[in-house]
This record gives C-alpha cells, structure tokens and sequence, in this order.
C-alpha cells in the first residue's frame, strides 16, 4: 500500500492549514481597525456622515433606483461636506435593526430608510442613537430624531391618468398593483380618475401581484390584464416588466418611479417619476446647520418630488395641455385632485361637491371609486 | 372568446419553462439520480443567457450559453453524487442554495440592462386561424420545440436501444454493471443532459419570457419542475401535460383577479401549489403504481465493486 | 490516476477534519472572489471572521442570528437522521411564527407573564401541525416529503400574508399589512440588558443537549435513526418506522415552529409578510456542516452567523455585494459534502487501471 496518496493528501492539508494561519494570523496583527471617521487636520470641519438603506437592489430600475439617484444629487451638491454610504437588499425584519446600529457605530449621523417596514426597527434603534438622526420613507411613526417622509404618487397617477384616458382605445384601463395599502389603492383611484377627467367612459381593471417587485409575475399580470382587454396599463410595482410586457403585446404603458422609457420605447406613454433629490437635500442641509427637526413631510408636484416626463410624441396636444394645466394647477395649490364630488363602487359619494380631502383622508384611503372593477384584497 | 384564446396561449408560454426544465429532470431521474439543485441551475443560467444575449444581441448563443452553464454545473453536481459518492438530496440542495447566492453576485452588473426587443413570432398560416391561431400558432419556436422535444424523449426512451439502456440503469444499476455498461458514464451523461435543458429553461425566463435580469428571477419554478416530473408519473407526455396545467393555474390565478371574481388573491397565488400537494397526494396512493413507474434506483448511490 | 477506495471503517481523523477542511476551502475561494472583486482580501476576511465576534454586543447580534438557526438545525438532525428529508422547515417556521402572533395577539398590557409560555408553546403546535401534514400525507399516501414539505412553504407565506392584510391587520395601522405591535409583556424574556440575545439562546442550548441524549444514549433515539434508515432491519427489530416518520417530523416541525415564536415575539414584536427570512433553508446546512449533530451544529449555526452579518458589513463597509453571502454558505456545503467523501473513502494513486 503506498503512503504516497495519504502523504500527498496530508501535505495539501497541512499547506491550505498553514495559509489559513498565515492569513488569520495576518488579521490578527494588522489591527487595521476599520477607521472610517475622517481623520481631519485640526481647523477643518469633519464631513457629516450620510448612510442610506434600501430595500431592493441599486439597479432595479425603480424605487430603489430612484433614491439612490437623489442620493447621487446630494453627493454634487455638498461635495466635500458630507460623505454617504448605502447598503441594499436590507429585508424589513430583525435584519434591519442590525444594520441601523451599524451605520450608527460607522459614525453616520443621519440615516435615510426607504421603505415602510422599516418603521419598527428604526424606532427601536432611534430610541437608543440619540445623537443620530433618522428619516423613515412612507411610514407614519415619529420620534424626537425620526422623522416621516414621503412622496405624493398619486399624482402622478392622476396625470398618468389624464393620458391614458385619451390614448385609451378600448375604454378599459389596466393597474398591475402590488401590495394592498392606502398609497396604492390611492394611486389606482388617482389614475381612474384623472382618466375619467377627459373620457367619462373608462373602467379600470387591477391585478394584485402580492409584491413589490417580481418581474415573472408582473409579465404574467400584465398579459392577464392586456388579454382582458386592457390597452394602456400602470403599475404600482418596482420593475420595468409591466412596460415590457406592453411593448412586447403591442398595447402602452406607463414608467414608474423612474424614467423608464428605454425598456419599451414604443410602448412607453409616459413616466412618473420620484425625485427625492429636493427633499433629501433639504434634510441634509438642515442636518448641517443644525436645524433638523422632527416632522412629517409629504411632497409632490408643488415641492418638486413628483413629475411626469418623458410624455410620448403620439400623445394629442389636447391631453398634453390638459397635463400642463394640471402641472401648473398643483404647483400653486389651485387644483385639487381629491376634491369632491367624489363617488364610491357603489355609488354613493365618499367626497361632497367642492370639498377638498384632507391628508389625513387621503392618508386612509382603502375604497375603490367609481370606474374601478373588482375589491380590494382585505378590504372593503 | 377571444380572451380565452389568449389566455390559452399565456398558458403555453407559461408551462414552456416547466415543460423544459422538467424534461431534463425526467432524463435526471429515468437515470436513478435526483437533482435538487434544478433552481439555482436554472438562475445561472438565466443569467448566463441574458449576459450572452446584452454583449451579443443572439438569441440562440444566450441559449447556448444557458445550456452550457447549466451543464457545467450538472457535471460537478455529477460529479460529486456519482463518483465521489455524496448524498444525491444535500449535494442538490447545495447547488441551489450556491446558484441562488452565485447568480445573484454574477448578475449584479446587469440589472440595469436590457436586450434588443423581442420580435414575434408566428406560424404562417396557421396563426391566422380564427380562435384557434392567436390561441395556440403565435409563440416562440422552443414552446413547439418543448412539445417536440417531449415526442423526442418518448421516442428515445422507449424505441431506441440507448434509451433502454438509461432505463435500465435507473432501474437496476447492479444488473446494468453485471451486463458491462458504464453505469456511472452513462448517469453522468443523463445528469449532463438533463442539466442542459434546465439551462435552456432558464435561458428562456430570462431571455424571452421576462427580459431582464433580476436575482431569483427563477421563483420556485425549479420546485415545481421537480414536482412536475413525480406529478407526471415520470412520463414525458404527462410530464408536458402537467407543465402546462401549472402554467394555466398560475395564469388563471391573474385572469380571475382581473375578471373581479372575489377570491383573496393569497388563496389564488397558493392555488397552483396547494394543486401539486392534492395530485402528488392521489398519484403516490397506490405504492404499487409508484413502484411501476418510480425508476427504483431514484435517489441511490451506485458504486461499481460495493 | 486517482482512485476512491472504501475504507474498510469510517475515518475519524476525517470524521472532523473535513468540516475545517471545507472551510478552508471557502475561504480560500473567497479570497480569490475578494481579489477579483479589487478588494482587500484580508479586510475581507475581517468582516466574516473578526467583527461578528469583536465585542459582547458583536457576540450578541451574533447569538441572535445563530439562535434561530441552531433551534430549527436541531429538529432537523433529528429529522435527517431518520432519513426524512422535510425541506419544508421555513414552512414551518412561519406557521410556528403565525400560532405564536395569534396568541401574542390575545394579550394586553394586563395578562399575566405566562402568556410567554403560551406563546412558545403555540408555536411549536403551529410548527407541528404544519408538519404533521407532511407526515400524513407520507404514511398515508406515499407522497414524497420534499415536495410536500416545500410545497408547503409558499402555502404558509400565502396564509401569513392573507392574515396580515386581512382579519389581522392593526386596526390603528393605516392599513398596513401588520398586527399590532405585540404587548410588551409578551416579550421573550431578553438575558441581559444592552443586547437582544434572549432566553431563545437557553432554550437552544438546552435542546442541544436534550437532542445529544436523545440521539445517542436512548433506546427510542436509536430506534429512530434505524427506523429511518434500515426499515427492514427496524422491522425485524421491532421498531417502526412509521412512528419514526411522525416523530421525526413533528419533531422538527415543531423545533421550526419554536423558531418563529421566539423570532416573532422576541426581536420582531408583530407579524408582517416579513417573517419568513430563509431560516429553514439556511437550518439545513447548519444541520449538514454540522454533521447532523447536536453539538457541532452549535459551531456551524454561529458560524452560518458570522457568514449572513459579515455579509452585511462586508456590504456597507466594502461595498461587496450581499449575494457573497448565499455564494459562500453554498460553497461550504458543497466543499463539505466533498470532503466528506474522505470520511468512508480513501484516495489511491494508481498507475494504469485496476
């Protein structure tokens, strides 16, 4: 029996062992501690730390996209004074109080979250970081150093709306929507009605795909909506799929949360797009100069965080300017989207004539109107 | 009417992807060998396709590449569970977790992408027959390919002298030994084949039926493949049956969501794998019927002199 | 050329040494993915290995992750070990999570601290019955307990997500998909203060050692493990394997189920559609590198940790990308289950063939 093959097997063994101890060994010495605070000369001022958490992936395309745009825009506009950071794919569970901690040990000083459930790890972490201060996207709990934000989509369903119900064909209209909560259901009864705005006649299908972001299952809800004869579709989830699936089916679509003309160019009516960029700068800044406080901001067309763009060549003149009026009308407070009067599924009115919802109406909406077909998963 | 054409066609489309990934399965385990690893198999070669297809705008080279990178993989899983001896179930279930987590990582650059549009495809003639033209002549060539591709196995499996002889190694790997096969060469090449297929249905996820690029884009479609062929009673025609039953109940689930039935849509998204418990349930009833149709070694190491 | 030969017993040199052979064998890959990456290998290395331990709030974060691991990595040996491959265990840990909410969910700020023991009892319930599918449809229909079992997991993330956004939402909560956040006294009991290990931590350790002497010096244990994987010989020894299959099953079922209660009312509060959190896939190879036993599935649960946090931190300090984590925690297990070849297998140098 030859030791050869043992002897062999040993050596390789025993060599990767002696690396493997080099190497931790290596670790050990180099106390490179990880130092990300700046190490500033005397006079100048220390950079503020800026660190941000995302919940899907930087090149979705979509939400996640979005932010880290704006947070690309805050990086030109302080330049040297701030210094960021982001970590994605952060679930929504234990996981994310972890990672709020961390960036508070990094050193960071102000920590944007950018999806709802994020809420209850935030609170838990800004209830021990004191000195940190925490910006919650889309939720509703506060704290002395947590504060809200959130962005006002449902108008630009509503302008989505507008075009879609003069591009429309077959008078029925398509929402692939993700999860059940107020601010989709909102957006599905902004973009019924901003359609009915300039074609009375329309209807709105919606297919609920239970998620924010799967692309196979948007394709399989657009082509379920687009084969039950809806021609121009919206959606509500992250990816660029639903704009795909139109382009591939020959039928339109609408970009959402960001520019999404090039996944479907011929398709493609419109975006509506989230310029967080305003509202993070203004955050920032305020952490600069020591003016933050907590608060609960909701922005949109008027503050410059909500835009349509990209609005397609073939789109007639008429809804264009319909959109301009729009525009203008949000931007100085004299249009109101939400303003009654306002009916119901069943018909009943849920707005009175001339009265104008408050935020925390709109806060609270889980009702379809007029025009929408089928019911709310778990709702009403 | 027309609406259920369409949704005819969806269904097709839909079970294309388990119909293929399904077939190689079935070479898998006509051979005695169970491949767990089918999901995260698939993912890179999604995203092996789809990186193919973004540098060079070929469909065919991204399923090429699709089918390669699947077949790599299969051959070490192969390797390992065939001439290293490790348990079939853990070394599959390593692959999935290693594709899942490695697809992810290779992918990262090629969110953002997207590739050249996607022209649609028709039979002439026959797609402009009234219902049933829109219904079953308007799509990609593989979902024909996949019907064909199910007529080729029945052929080869149970007409040709090689596909007896796979048959017979998932049957009784000692007997085919006893008789000078090469019963490890021979489940490494089922293993190999059947990794390909899966390569080219995740090929077709990502370059045709969602193009784009997403991590985890596979979403359990591998389970269900795996499924799909104990489902099927290991039988190519009922394998492509059962593929499009599950593509049909995965459409349907949207199609009554836009129709307004009231049905909670959890139940209606559950629907299609609650339908694979009560089948599995009702076919594996009978032992006898399983054992008629399970090959026997399924899931058994083979060593040749143990 | 190389030749495997079977040895004529098992290595127990190999028996150990090939778990630390497999990791170095990761590691190395993941020193080569590091360098290709552009990033400093050894800094690398530090995040995986030196932060998750470097201080007592490190060790804790490190104790939260693991505990949930090594609780479902327990029942899973067990299960393993009789042969009954119950891939379904994230399944089961949502159940075990959703039973725990419901009870949780009863309390308010005047029940008594036995609701925390309600609690966790419900869950390994919830946990069971979710299993004890699995096993009927075994005994009774022959159906294969993989496909079931994962078949299983996407029918409790669907009856999870229908309860939070439905009859279980938080009245209060703008219609968001959650419940109320849990009542304070349902808290599980944390160990010490400044750190969110809780008493989970015990419980494991304690099923640690329940499952050592379960496995290894009672009757019933090797009854078990025989009646899983010799059923002939189990029969003719008088032992059933169809008993084997229902404990094995409810057993794990019900260590998943405990899982998701001490998650769920522990660092969690509420149930949300997040629950589920890929424990039960990772439980399983926590469960393989630890050989299937209770005490070195201890060591590959906190090392299964170090993998998932220093994945984290390797993200936002490094900016590596998150699926490093998934690549390694696959590359281990099948570094592992190649080493492992040498355990019952001896390599020979061969010249020509034999």
């Amino acid at each position: 029996m030859t030791d050869l093959t043992k002897r062999s097997i040993l050596k390789t063994v025993a060599l990767s062992a002696v690396a493997a101890a080099a190497a931790l060994s290596l670790l050990g010495c180099s106390k490179k501690e990880e130092a990300p605070k700046a190490q500033a000369p005397a006079a100048k001022v220390e950079p503020l730390k800026v660190a941000f958490a995302y919940v899907g992936p930087v090149g979705d395309g979509g939400w996640t996209f979005a932010h880290d745009n704006a947070r690309k825009a805050v990086e030109k506009e302080f330049g040297d004074k701030i210094v960021t950071s982001f970590v994605e794919n952060v679930k929504e569970n234990a996981d994310a109080e972890r990672v709020f901690r961390d960036m508070a040990g990094q050193g960071n000083k102000l920590i944007f979250g950018t999806t709802f459930g994020y809420m209850e790890p935030m609170l838990k972490a800004a209830a021990d970081l004191k000195d940190v201060k925490l910006e919650h996207a889309t939720g509703y709990k506060t704290a002395d150093n947590m504060r809200t934000y959130d962005s006002r989509t449902y108008e630009g369903a509503y302008m989505a709306g507008v075009i879609a119900g003069k591009m429309t064909k077959s008078n029925t209209l398509g929402v692939v929507a993700s999860v059940p909560i107020p601010e989709v259901v909102r957006n599905i009864n902004s973009f019924t009605l901003g359609a009915q705005s300039v074609n009375p006649k329309v209807k709105t299908k919606v297919v609920w795909v239970n998620e924010w972001f799967n692309p196979p299952k948007e394709t399989e809800a657009a082509t379920a909506l687009i084969n039950g004869g809806a021609d121009v579709l919206m959606q509500n989830t992250d990816s660029p799929a639903v704009l795909q699936t139109a382009e591939k089916m020959g039928k339109r679509a609408f970009g959402w949360d960001s520019d999404m003309t090039a996944y479907g160019p011929k398709a493609h009516l419109g975006s509506a797009v989230i310029n967080w960029a305003p509202y993070y700068i203004k955050a920032v800044g305020e952490a600069l100069e020591g003016k933050w406080a907590t608060s609960q901001s909701w922005w949109g067309v008027k503050e410059g965080a909500i835009d349509m763009v990209s609005v397609a060549a073939d789109v007639p003149e008429d809804a264009k300017k319909k959109l301009d009026d729009v525009k203008a009308g949000l931007k100085d407070g004299s249009f109101s989207i939400w303003k009654g009067p306002i009916l119901g599924q069943d018909g009943k009115e849920v707005l009175a004539k001339d009265a104008v919802a408050d935020d925390k109406f709109l806060g609270g909406i889980m009702f379809y109107v007029k025009g929408v077909e089928g019911k709310i998963p778990g709702g009403k | 009417m027309e609406t259920y054409a369409l949704l005819m066609a969806a269904t097709l489309n839909a079970g294309t992807v388990l119909a293929l990934a399904a077939l190689g399965l079935l070479i898998n385990e006509k051979a005695g060998i169970v491949n767990l690893g089918a999901e995260g198999l698939m993912l890179c070669a999604a995203i092996a396709g789809f990186a193919t297809v973004v540098h060079t705008g070929n469909d065919l080279l991204g399923f090429a590449a699709g089918m390669g990178a699947g077949a790599v993989l299969a051959a070490v899983f192969g390797l390992l569970v065939i001439w290293l001896g490790t348990n079939q179930y853990a070394t599959g279930l390593a692959l999935s977790l290693f594709g899942v987590g490695f697809s992810a990582f290779a992918g990262i650059g090629y969110v953002q992408e997207k590739l050249p549009p996607r022209v649609p495809f028709e039979v002439p003639f026959l797609a402009d027959i009234p219902w049933m033209g829109p219904a079953l002549f308007r799509q990609h060539p593989l979902v024909y390919g996949a019907v064909a591709l199910a007529g080729g196995l029945i052929w080869f499996l149970y007409r040709t002298r090689t596909g007896l002889v796979l048959r017979s190694v998932g049957e009784s790997p000692e007997s085919a030994h006893a008789l000078g096969y090469n019963v490890r060469r021979i489940r490494f090449a089922a293993v190999v084949a059947g990794g390909a297929l899966c390569g080219l249905a995740g090929a077709y996820i990502s370059v045709i039926y969602t193009p784009l690029w997403v991590e985890g884009m596979v979403a359990g479609k591998g389970w269900i493949a795996l499924a799909l062929t104990t489902f099927a009673t290991w039988r190519p025609a009922r394998v492509l049956l059962g593929a499009y039953l599950f593509g049909g109940v995965t459409m349907l689930q949207f199609h009554l969501q836009s129709t307004g039935v009231d049905v909670p849509s959890q139940l209606l998204t559950a629907l299609p794998y609650m339908a694979t418990i009560v089948v599995l349930a009702l076919i594996s009833r009978n032992p006898a019927w399983i054992r008629v149709n399970m090959p026997t070694s399924l899931g058994k190491p083979f060593q040749p002199g143990s | 050329m190389l030749r495997l030969e079977a040895r004529p017993e098992a290595s127990k040199l190999w028996g150990y040494a090939s778990p630390v052979l497999a990791l170095i064998l990761t590691v190395g890959v993941g020193v080569a993915i590091f360098m290709a990456l552009g990033k400093d290998p050894v800094r690398g290395l530090q995040m995986f290995f030196w932060e998750p331990v470097k201080s007592a709030y490190a060790l804790g974060e490190l104790m939260v992750k693991a505990t949930p691991l090594l609780v479902i990595a327990l029942g899973l040996g067990i299960c393993f070990r009789s042969n009954v491959w119950n891939i379904g265990a994230e399944g089961q840990f949502v159940m075990g999570a959703v039973a725990a909410g419901g009870v949780a969910l009863l309390a308010d700020k005047d029940t008594g601290r036995w609701v925390v023991l309600a609690i966790v009892l419900a869950g390994i319930l919830g946990g069971m019955l979710w299993a004890g599918w699995v096993a009927l449809l075994r005994d009774k229909f022959n159906a294969n307990e993989i496909l079931v079992s994962l078949m299983l997991v996407y029918v409790a993330d669907m009856v999870l997500s229908y309860l939070v956004y439905g009859p279980w939402k938080d009245p209060a909560g703008y219609n968001f998909p959650q419940t109320k956040t849990f009542a304070s006294v349902t808290q599980i009991p944390r160990l010490m203060s400044g750190s969110r290990v809780s008493v989970g931590l015990l419980i494991a350790l304690a099923g640690v050692g329940l499952s050592w002497v379960f496995l290894f010096r009672t009757r019933a244990g090797f009854a078990q493990q025989v009646g899983g994987l010799a059923p002939a010989a189990a029969r003719y020894a008088g032992f059933s394997s169809r008993k084997a299959l229902w404990v094995a099953l409810l057993v794990s079922g019900g260590a998943a189920g405990l899982a998701g209660a001490l998650e769920v009312a522990g660092p969690m509060g509420q149930l949300t559609p997040y629950v589920p959190a890929g424990y039960g896939f990772a439980a399983i190879i926590v469960a393989y590198v630890g050989r299937l036993h209770p005490v070195g599935m201890v060591f590959s649960a906190v090392l299964m940790s170090m993998f998932y946090i220093g994945g984290e931190l390797a993200q936002s300090r490094l900016g590596l990308p998150k699926s490093i984590t998934g690549v390694f925690q696959g590359l281990l297990l099948f570094s592992l289950l190649a080493c492992d070849t040498l355990v019952a297998y001896r390599l020979r140098w061969l010249s020509g063939r034999a």
